[in-house]
């Protein structure tokens, strides 16, 4: 176990460093002025973004680079929508030269219904993804065994759901969540799920490096507000892992001592 | 000359286009795009050098929110 101390307890993923250990979605917001308000009342430093066909007929739409600076904010595109690993490194490789960013979510979903994540297909688009050079985090269902494939695999990071996506049900399986986290060497980030500021806690305190979640922030009736609830989430979950929690006891210990009583 | 821009067909446009052309023409910024012709890339220094060819496939794709 690393001896962290708060002032360099930074996330490395891949070659990037971070002082935030949330990163927040750009989908479900009203508009991108309120995804904007979020991502700063969230502190978070990287979102991520989904790569799409340009509105030809309508140029004047607003886009998503003139509220949240690609300058200041790393993006990190998605590959939601693909169902083959050529369609994820295609699309990836138009990300790049959009933005010029290596860092990436691979995401291969399968049934619409629970958006589980196609963990065959995964992992054969991970192959294809590092081997064209990309640093790949990768979205994939909590199975110790895959977890661990895809960091053999050369993934930079682990993202297992927390629970389906969108369904803010928080961590439904905390033993599995806790047995990757203690076999990966390379940051294991909770990616869907989280409903509620004590979610992301918890999967903080199971360990975790960094928790990712959308609908969370998108869809609270004030999201700027639970953007804020989620950064001080994730710092106190994280405090709370390094600090070591104290032993769970059966039976009462007073905190006053009853020597000396008058 | 035609062309499939974002799978939207194009016709009676100007020979000897450039990419940058066709960006001037959809009025889009090329800085915030990428651009795909017949499955390659396009790089974006080459904007205005690439000339299109009859038959095209263009795709051109952004970033937009997302999970």
């Amino acid at each position: 176990m690393k001896n962290y101390i708060k002032s360099d307890d930074t996330l490395k993923l891949g070659s990037y460093e971070f002082n935030s250990r949330l990163i927040i979605g750009t989908g479900k917001y009203i508009d991108y002025k309120q995804n904007s308000d979020a991502l700063d009342a969230s502190g978070a430093e990287m979102v991520t973004v989904a790569v799409r066909r340009v509105n030809v007929s309508n140029p004047n739409k607003p886009m998503l680079v003139d509220f949240i600076d690609p300058k200041k904010t790393i993006y990190l595109p998605n590959t939601a929508g693909c169902f083959t690993g050529e369609d994820a490194v295609r699309t990836l490789r138009l990300a790049k030269e959009a933005g010029g960013w290596n860092l990436v979510k691979l995401e291969v979903l399968s049934d619409p219904k629970h958006l589980y994540p196609d963990m065959e297909e995964t992992l054969r688009a991970a192959d294809l993804l590092i081997k064209d050079g990309f640093e790949v985090m990768v979205y994939c269902s909590d199975d110790p065994v895959f977890a661990k494939k895809l960091e053999t695999m050369g993934c930079v990071a682990i993202m297992p759901l927390g629970a389906p996506i969108g369904s803010g049900l928080g961590v439904q399986n905390k033993v599995n969540i806790r047995l990757i986290v203690e076999q990966s060497k390379v940051p294991v980030i909770v990616d869907a799920g989280v409903g509620t500021a004590s979610d992301a806690t918890i999967a903080m305190e199971l360990g975790c490096d960094g928790v990712l979640m959308n609908t969370a922030i998108a869809d609270a009736k004030n999201p700027i507000r639970m953007a804020l609830a989620m950064k001080h989430a994730v710092i106190a979950g994280r405090e709370s892992y390094l600090a070591g929690r104290m032993p769970m006891k059966k039976y009462a210990d007073p905190s006053s001592p009853l020597a000396g009583l008058i | 000359m035609y062309l499939t821009v974002n799978g939207k067909i194009y016709d009676n446009l100007i020979e000897n286009m450039t990419m940058q052309d066709l960006l001037d023409y959809l009025k889009l910024p090329a800085n915030k795009i990428a651009i795909e012709r017949n499955r390659e890339i396009v790089s974006k220094s080459s904007f205005n050098t690439a000339i299109l060819n009859d038959g095209d496939i263009i795709e051109i794709i952004h970033f937009i929110g997302g999970g």
